[in-house]
């Protein structure tokens, strides 16, 4: 059962990914991205990581993937206008991705392999526990990190302000 | 003892970050809008996260889990910055298409 769930999650998320690469419209890949990420918020749940899980839906399908269509709008990309590449190049990079994946294949396949664990904690992605260890052990990079998006903030709303002469 | 640790493999979840990682690889060759290239990086990030989330629930350790958590962080304002400066280029140049923007190069 869990098996099942886990391969039409994987499936779901490889073909809407595909789909994503492969689509002409920008708006459709937003869309199709969209349901990739809802496909590994769904492997998050099967993993247990329910904190992630929520994050990632909140932080992706409500943050980030707006903002991108929100720019995709704004620059009034949603046509087909996009030029393609030829014949030649995709060949290429069709080539050059699938190598990568074979050669992380092998390598990975080396390796020693994980013993099935005897006991797993299933408590460890809960919100609950995942907080202690932010807030004891994590301190300093999430104050850090808390830094960055000040950062990113300013940056980009400077970046993306109109000059004022 | 988690249901999925018994069922499924770890492997299975290495597996498919690769294959979602290189798809991503293979979006930023073949794309030339600017925007898609700038979500098919966000792809590969979340096949990196998959994977450690998947060896965090595998092994019973948080830090996986908080590392994804600031991978998710640094992605954000990696968007958000990322498309100020897009849309600072496109003001400036009116094309997202990545092969008119190599003014850098000489």
């Amino acid at each position: 059962m869990t098996l099942a769930v886990f391969l039409t999650l994987a499936v779901a998320s490889l073909v809407f990914a595909l789909l994503m690469v492969l689509t002409k419209n920008p708006v459709h890949s937003v869309v199709f991205l969209l349901l990739t990420f809802f496909a590994i918020a769904g492997q998050y749940v099967l993993l247990n990581a329910q904190f992630l899980a929520v994050v990632h839906i909140i932080v992706y399908a409500g943050a980030v993937m707006v903002l991108f269509l929100f720019v995709l709008m704004l620059l009034n990309l949603n046509t087909e206008a996009e030029p393609r590449q030829t014949a030649r190049w995709k060949l290429a990079a069709a080539l050059a991705s699938g190598m990568l994946f074979l050669t992380l294949i092998g390598v990975l396949r080396g390796g020693t392999q994980l013993p099935i664990p005897e006991n797993t904690d299933p408590h460890v992605g809960l919100v609950r526990n995942l907080g202690k260890v932010l807030f004891t052990d994590f301190v300093v990079p999430f104050e850090v990190a808390g830094i960055l998006f000040l950062a990113a903030m300013v940056g980009a709303v400077l970046l993306a302000k109109r000059e004022v002469r | 003892m988690l249901d999925v640790v018994k069922s499924v493999p770890v492997d299975y979840y290495l597996w498919l970050s690769c294959a979602l990682f290189c798809i991503g690889v293979f979006g930023v060759l073949i794309r030339r809008n600017a925007l898609v290239v700038l979500m098919c990086v966000e792809l590969m990030l979340n096949a990196v996260n998959l994977l450690l989330a998947a060896f965090s629930t595998y092994l019973s350790d948080a830090q996986g889990q908080i590392l994804v958590f600031f991978i998710m962080v640094v992605a954000a304002a990696e968007a958000a910055v990322g498309l100020g400066i897009l849309v600072m280029i496109f003001r400036n140049t009116h094309t997202t298409d990545i092969y008119l923007l190599d003014k850098l190069r000489n």
